[in-house]
């Protein structure tokens, strides 16, 4: 392959990791780190390398099978978002003690701003804490060379290392000259040593001495040492920047006509900071601007603070994304010039993100608050946590937690009382990523509630990858299935049914029965089964077309707008009616049996 | 500053936005430019506000900062409205909307109703090939980086082993071209 290519980051991401002979990858989805595995199992295929790619069913399973392979000498990675790490965290801390034999990269994506997660923590915190080496590329042709440079660093300290791209690097398209593919000769050989790899609290200690003296050499290493990206400029002054934000600085001072003017070094690996580095960077200069995201982290790591500026010192924000317009006006304040005026845009206006038209998911919830007006309803990461504008989702906390925290209800509830019904809404993939734990210990503690596994066979929010029961695996290839019934039913849950919430009358029977076996009898089970709408791996059958119209009964009360909210429903200010959009409608048929007055009609009955 | 070109795609999810970004990107590619795009994934997409942004020459920021883009693609109406303080003094507006909105003066305005067009040829999703046809035709002075011939080429490239995917695309892009020139 040798023309430039329009590559997604995550894509080159996916292509440096098979450039680099790597031989395992495992992988949990989530936005913005989803499309890197993806992109490896489609790399895998074109060059036809033999690797092990797989998505895991959590973060930490993911991490576990790359480390295994790091273990027995071969090349491995693993990619999760930030807030997947979380999940894998405690693996994370160990590896960083015990150390590899092969190469391991750890790729964790942030999301500052945040645009699709819970937290806008900084991954870098986290190695910090784990004390592993962090780079942070600028772009996705960086993000791809960081790869090799990743694994490298990795082999000569026999270290994990973490690749912490953003959002704007995952997510952004570049030109790239993808380098020469060769697949790996090494294969897997596991050399047994109980006093690392089962290493128990006395050899911890020792472990960590020796980590602290890896540090210190990583700290010297030249090939991830920061870059003058303008060499020969003088100045008392210097901004230091790393990830997309150092690619944002180099526009920026371009246009300010500052790039003769202020040195700007690159840093590719804050953590730990070249000690040389911070060295020469206080004795040469007198003021220090730090543009990182999202947390200060090389800022942490400069002695003699009083003369940085940074999100320590209050002059660079803590919160939020450092977008190229607010670093254009830090550095042209830090440079004593003014900056061009800034451009506010609008307030207000556009859509809030919502269910897609036919989504499956919308007349879950229309059937749950039917079932339950008055309930409590605990819900999960994914798709379905867009149910809060239609009043079907209470609480998001993290992965799995819907479970736990519908259990928390009940059982803080029953403590003084009445307690309320509870119908707590979790998605195929997550159940499989953590609700299955929170599941048995709620049947063992006896909590009461209603769960619903909104199951639409696939992992939708991030773009459609498989869940364990569906049979196939990253790439496509076959894998064996796990049945979910069979498995709620093992955790010891009596009343377990599944139904089709695009039927909508018969899937609000079933929820009412739902929720009164869970008043008297205990845990119960609803599983939603239907397909997400625009899951093109489906292959399976769907739900007959039902075009709708809607007739002069309507009124204009605006409950199907409100209560429904399907994209394809639009209130029309001047006939005070609703009409269909049939540009967006998918016919799904469902509003028919929305409207109180039963003014949407299906077409040609 | 450096003579490239950037722009400010923008819509709703589902209007392929995405697919004209890469369309666009993948020509500038061929013209011999850098390229990068940048766009909204995950939550956002859902129905909700989608853009992307697009800068093809030597750039090395993803994003195009306010006032500072060339042109401005919307594939809603509203989106002039929420996406128009990215452009620059005298930068282009082209949006699928039925009549130009009022209070743009400064810009270069060319609407087209895609809408319409789309349903007339019974292909909703065709929305976004109409309005990029349309934008190539009627953006030939206001110096876009590429030609329409480009794109038809990317198109085909692109969509090469797809028959009835191409013929349509194409079909659309055809389509706004001609009402460009109506
Ligand atoms: S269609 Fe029915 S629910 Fe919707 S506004 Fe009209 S009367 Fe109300
Ligand atoms: S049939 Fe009704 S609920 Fe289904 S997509 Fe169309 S308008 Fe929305």
């Amino acid at each position: 392959m040798s023309e430039r290519k329009l590559l997604l980051g995550n894509d080159a991401m996916a292509h440096g990791l098979v450039e680099s002979g790597c031989s395992v990858v495992a992988s949990y989805p989530g936005t913005p780190a989803s499309e890197i595995l993806s992109g490896v199992a489609l790399w895998r295929e074109r060059y036809g390398v033999p690797m092990h790619v797989e998505w895991a069913v959590n973060e930490k399973v993911a991490f576990e099978i790359a480390y295994a392979a790091a273990q027995s000498g071969l090349r491995a990675a693993t990619a999760m978002k930030q807030v997947g790490l979380n999940v894998a965290s405690d693996p994370f801390m160990s590896a960083a003690y015990l150390g590899v034999t092969g190469g391991f990269v750890v790729i964790s994506a942030d999301d500052p701003g945040p645009h699709s997660s819970q937290t806008e923590q900084d991954s870098r915190l986290t190695a910090m804490s784990a004390k592993v080496p962090v780079l942070d590329p600028d772009s996705p042709n960086q993000a791809r060379e960081l790869i090799a440079a990743g694994f490298e660093l990795s082999e000569a300290f026999r270290v994990p290392v973490m690749l912490r791209p953003t959002t704007r690097v995952c997510h952004a398209n570049q030109d790239i000259l993808p380098g020469p593919v060769a697949p790996s000769e090494r294969t897997a050989a596991f050399v047994k040593d109980p006093t690392r790899w089962a290493a128990t609290p006395v050899f911890r200690h020792k472990l960590h001495l020796e980590l602290e003296e890896k540090l210190a050499g990583i700290a010297a290493w030249e090939p991830t040492a920061p870059r003058l990206l303008n060499p020969g400029v003088s100045s008392g002054k210097a901004l230091v920047a790393s990830g997309v934000a150092a690619a944002h600085a180099r526009e920026v001072l371009e246009d300010l006509g500052l790039r003769d003017v202020i040195p700007l070094w690159q840093v590719v690996q804050p953590y730990p900071l070249h000690t040389a580095f911070v060295e020469r960077l206080l004795a040469d200069y007198d003021e220090i601007l730090v543009l990182e995201e999202t947390t200060g982290v090389m800022e942490l790591q400069l002695a003699d603070r009083h003369r940085v500026k940074g999100k320590r010192s209050g002059f660079v924000p803590e919160v939020g994304e450092l977008s190229p317009e607010l670093v254009e006006r830090l550095v042209a304040a830090f440079a004593g010039i003014p900056a061009a005026p800034s451009v506010a845009p609008p307030t207000g206006g556009g859509r809030r993100p919502t269910l897609c038209p036919g989504c499956p998911h919308r007349a879950s919830f229309h059937a749950i608050k039917r079932a339950a007006p008055k309930g409590i309803y605990p819900s999960d990461i994914g798709c379905y946590t867009l149910g809060l504008n239609l009043g079907g989702v209470d609480t998001v906390l993290c992965m799995g937690a819907a479970v736990s925290q519908a259990a928390g209800f009940y059982h803080a509830y029953k403590l003084s009382g009445q307690v309320p019904d509870i119908v707590a809404t979790i998605g195929d993939s997550t159940f499989f990523h953590a609700g299955i734990p929170p599941l048995i210990d709620a049947v063992v503690q006896d909590a009461r509630f209603v769960l619903v596994i909104l199951d639409n066979a696939t992992t939708a929010m991030t773009g459609n990858q498989p869940t364990p029961a569906l049979g196939w695996g990253a790439g496509g290839v076959p894998t064996a299935t796990v049945d979910m019934e069979g498995l709620v039913k093992a955790c010891g849950v009596r009343f377990c049914r599944s139904g089709e919430p695009g039927n909508l009358p018969a899937f609000t029977a079933l929820m009412k029965e739902a929720v009164a076996f869970a008043r008297t009898d205990g845990l119960a089970v609803v599983i939603a089964r239907q397909p997400c709408v625009v899951d093109r791996t489906y292959t399976g059958e769907r739900p007959p077309k039902r075009a709708v119209r809607v007739s002069d009964a309507c009124n204009g009360c605006r409950f199907c707008t409100t209560q429904f909210e399907c994209p394809a429903l639009v209130y029309d200010e001047e006939t005070k009616r609703v009409v269909v959009d049939t540009l967006v409608c998918s016919k799904c048929g469902v509003c028919v049996d929305v409207c109180p007055r039963l003014a949407i009609e299906e077409v040609g009955k | 500053m450096t003579g490239g070109e950037q722009l400010i795609i923008s819509g709703v999810g589902g209007q392929g936005i995405l697919f004209v970004t890469r369309i666009l990107a993948e020509t500038a590619i061929r013209n011999g430019m850098p390229v990068m795009t940048s766009e909204t994934h995950g939550m956002a997409q859902r129905g909700g506000v989608v853009i992307s942004h697009l800068k093809a020459g030597e750039f090395s920021s993803p994003l195009v900062r306010p006032g500072r883009a060339d042109g401005l693609l919307a594939m809603k109406e509203e989106n002039i409205a929420l996406h128009r303080h990215f452009l620059r003094p005298g930068g282009w507006i082209v949006a699928n909307a039925s009549r130009v909105p009022a209070g743009l003066e400064g810009h270069l305005v060319h609407v087209i109703d895609a809408d319409a067009l789309a349903l007339e040829i019974g292909s909703p999703q065709a929305v976004n090939l109409i309005l990029l046809g349309f934008a190539l035709a009627r953006l030939t002075d206001a110096g876009l980086f590429c030609s329409t011939h480009q794109v038809i080429a990317t198109i085909e490239r692109r969509l090469g082993e797809k028959g009835a995917l191409r013929a349509a695309s194409l079909k659309a892009l055809r389509l706004g071209m001609e009402r460009a020139e109506a």
